[in-house]
């Protein structure tokens, strides 16, 4: 099994950031991400990066859940950043590495401090006087819940759909994976949609 | 136990070339503890088993549970009837075991914390106490299962549909999960091609070609299937 589907996995626990109401930590990190965005700076890059690192340590969130969460952000964030490298320069390179680093460890340590239902409950809060004008808070909340959990669900999927196309010798072919790739996920996507109903959570 | 009745529900699909029949108009009352439902793959008995719980809407007739439509009052049923797949991968929305019982106590208990309570009860009960906070990926496919039954049986239906729950598992986790949805107080109607497990229910239905072809006691019923199934 990959690590990678372990990622958003909540570890439950006693400390401040455990303790913390949701709407908190949402706002927290809503603000921080701004922030971050906002902000172009090198040097502040660092210190954003020290700031989620200190978050993680708050919450004692493992070492290995922050290493894998570092590893999958790791690709896009080298991408991104050479992009921005061969267009602006190093230093713009390396701020845009360490802002992506660090926003994906605060989104770790938001997942692996809060459980989803408590996500979900603060989502049914805050969406209730919506009701009047015939919005349905459990649907969105579950909507949310179900966008945090796709990324290890659909990477599932790609391992799978890989490993069948190597071993019917197709290799890396890129038709050969997307195509069946797309499929199953929309299928999956079905079979959840199926799911969900089955246990009467659209209704 | 509660009744299933089938008032001359029929399923359709249009197709390319016309409506294509995968149901025909089935009547049937169903009452027993246990019912096992056999036939061969592309059969029907699918189809049969989601329209008890509407995940199907019959394109003729009616399905009722205990008196309910099940197209008219869908929610009320799947109150009543839950429902089981036969990937339990599909069913995991949460991202840790108890979270995704969780999910299914949502409309019974409002409060988080009583809620947690009653779904660590809940995976003890189904012997996954150790896994509960353990991401759903991480586990076999047995367990999957029985994380999905789990959920399921959280909010207590009366009647619980499982659609070929132990194809994907191996022989140790088929004998595990047969003995559990047997042995349930609940109604149970269990989609199957374990023939031994087929036999250990009250009454069994053999569907083949979009029909109930054959509709008795388990050992019969079994016969006359392996009979057609392998002339």
């Amino acid at each position: 099994m990959s690590s990678l589907l372990l990622l958003g996995v909540h570890q439950p626990g006693h400390t401040v950031l455990h303790r913390l109401p949701v709407g908190v930590k949402m706002t927290a990190l809503a603000a921080y991400s701004l922030t971050v965005v906002l902000v172009r700076s090198a040097t502040w890059s660092w210190g954003f990066l020290a700031l989620a690192l200190a978050a993680a340590l708050l919450g004692r969130v493992r070492l290995r859940t922050l290493a894998r969460a570092a590893r999958s952000v790791l690709v896009v964030a080298l991408v991104v950043a050479a992009l921005q490298g061969w267009l602006y320069g190093l230093p713009k390179a390396v701020e845009t590495f360490v802002d992506l680093l660090a926003l994906a460890l605060a989104a770790v340590v938001l997942t692996a401090t809060t459980a989803v239902n408590a996500i979900l409950d603060a989502i049914v809060r805050w969406l209730g006087p919506l009701r009047r004008v015939g919005a349905n808070p459990e649907r969105v909340a579950l909507t949310f819940s179900l966008a945090l959990q796709a990324l290890p669900g659909t990477l599932a999927l790609a391992l799978e759909t890989r490993d069948a196309a190597r071993a019917r010798g197709l290799g890396r072919h890129p038709r050969a994976f997307l195509t069946p790739f797309v499929i199953r996920v929309v299928a999956r996507a079905h079979e959840t949609g199926d799911a969900l109903q089955a246990r009467g959570l659209g209704d | 136990m509660p009744t299933l009745t089938l008032d001359g529900a029929g399923v359709t699909v249009p197709t390319v070339g016309g409506d294509r029949v995968v149901l025909a108009p089935t009547t049937l009352t169903l009452t027993e503890h246990r019912i096992g439902v056999v036939g061969a793959n592309g059969s029907g008995k699918s189809t049969l088993a989601r329209l008890l719980n509407g995940l199907v809407t019959p394109s003729v007739g009616r399905v009722l549970v205990d008196g309910v439509d099940v197209a008219r009052r869908g929610a009320e049923v799947r109150r009543r009837v839950g429902f089981s797949f036969t990937d339990p991968a599909a069913q995991l929305v949460m991202p840790t075991c108890v979270e995704d019982v969780e999910l299914s106590l949502r409309r019974h208990e409002r409060d988080g914390a009583r809620r947690r309570e009653r779904a660590l009860a809940v995976l003890a009960r189904y012997g996954l106490a150790d896994h509960a906070h353990d991401s759903v990926h991480s586990l076999s496919g047995g367990q999957k299962q029985l994380l999905a039954l789990a959920g399921v049986l959280a909010s207590e239906p009366a009647v619980l549909v499982a659609d070929e729950p132990t194809t994907l598992l191996d022989l140790a986790n088929t004998r595990r999960v047969g003995d559990l949805l047997l042995g349930l107080d609940q109604q149970l109607v269990l989609v199957t091609h374990d023939l031994d497990l087929a036999r250990r229910c009250d009454r069994v239905l053999v569907v083949a070609d979009g029909a109930v072809i054959v509709d008795g006691p388990p050992d019969e019923a079994v016969e006359r299937y392996v009979r057609s199934a392998l002339p």
